[in-house]
């Protein structure tokens, strides 16, 4: 019961500052909302007794993705005074498309039988516990584990290689 | 007043999330603020999986939004330090800037 409570509370929450992060004008507001977002999704992770995600999400989105943004912002020295705006006519149609994509998901939703079960607060079975996760990830997925490092410092790499002062590249509007 | 929480429901939050996400693609040119956008569309889709994950009680679904969060962790950094050459080079953070490239 006070966990369905705690649900709406949290969606609430995270939609509330979803549009919050699309509509602020300043660049760091924007992120700083989506830093709440993330944290009412692990709330919601926690709900669903997925209690490693919950963990790895405020660590790896809460902390460091949002510390990366916020750091490009600072560095870039970005604010609401030299924010780039489009035009209200392409603020409206693309409203009315961001809205027609929603009524076609939520009326193809409705047509669809998804079985009457609720979920259980709190969920009584413990596939979510690190223990159960580490004894999948390292039997079943244990080849897409090792290629995921791989890609990690592939994408190490390429960021040294891109943020590198290079001096033969001439500045185009230089 | 509701007493449980469906699938449905989740189903719902994710969707609004997604449909937010997109919305900020298109109606923002800052190219941070579309990543973020991304990000957030990343995140509802993880949300969705992580729920179905506990309804069905597999833990694959939970696997797989943690091989979401790493791919998006490098898609970020790689993805940050494309915008700062972009600023470095033409002074503006504006996506409609970015089609210098054309020529």
């Amino acid at each position: 019961m006070l966990a369905t409570y705690a649900f709406f509370f949290l969606a609430f929450i995270a939609i509330f500052f979803a549009l919050l992060v699309v509509f602020s004008k300043n660049p760091i507001h924007s992120c700083l909302y989506l830093v709440l977002t993330m944290f009412a999704i692990a709330g919601n992770y926690v709900l669903l007794n997925a209690q490693f995600l919950a963990v790895v999400q405020l660590i790896v989105y809460a902390g460091a993705i949002m510390v990366l943004f916020l750091f490009t912002i600072m560095l870039l020295n970005l604010s609401s005074e030299n924010e780039p705006v489009k035009s209200n006519l392409i603020k409206f149609i693309a409203t009315i498309g961001g809205g027609s994509l929603l009524l076609v998901f939520v009326l193809a939703l409705k047509k669809t039988d998804l079985g009457p079960a609720p979920l259980m607060f709190p969920n009584p079975n413990q596939q979510g516990m690190i223990q159960n996760l580490g004894k999948v990830l390292f039997s079943e997925y244990v080849f897409p584990f090792e290629v995921i490092s791989i890609l990690i410092l592939i994408s190490l790499m390429g960021a040294v290689v891109l943020g590198r002062k290079d001096k033969k590249v001439n500045p185009i509007n230089e | 007043m509701l007493k449980e929480v469906f699938i449905d429901h989740y189903i719902y939050l994710a969707l609004t999330l997604f449909c937010i996400g997109v919305l900020g693609v298109l109606i923002r040119r800052n190219a941070i603020v579309l990543f973020m956008s991304i990000e957030l569309m990343l995140n509802s889709v993880n949300l969705l999986l992580v729920a179905f994950s506990s309804r069905m009680g597999d833990a694959a679904g939970q696997i797989f939004v943690f091989f979401i969060m790493t791919v998006a962790a490098a898609e970020v950094a790689v993805g940050l330090a494309i915008i700062v050459m972009l600023y470095r080079n033409t002074r503006s953070i504006d996506i409609g800037d970015a089609n210098k490239l054309k020529w």
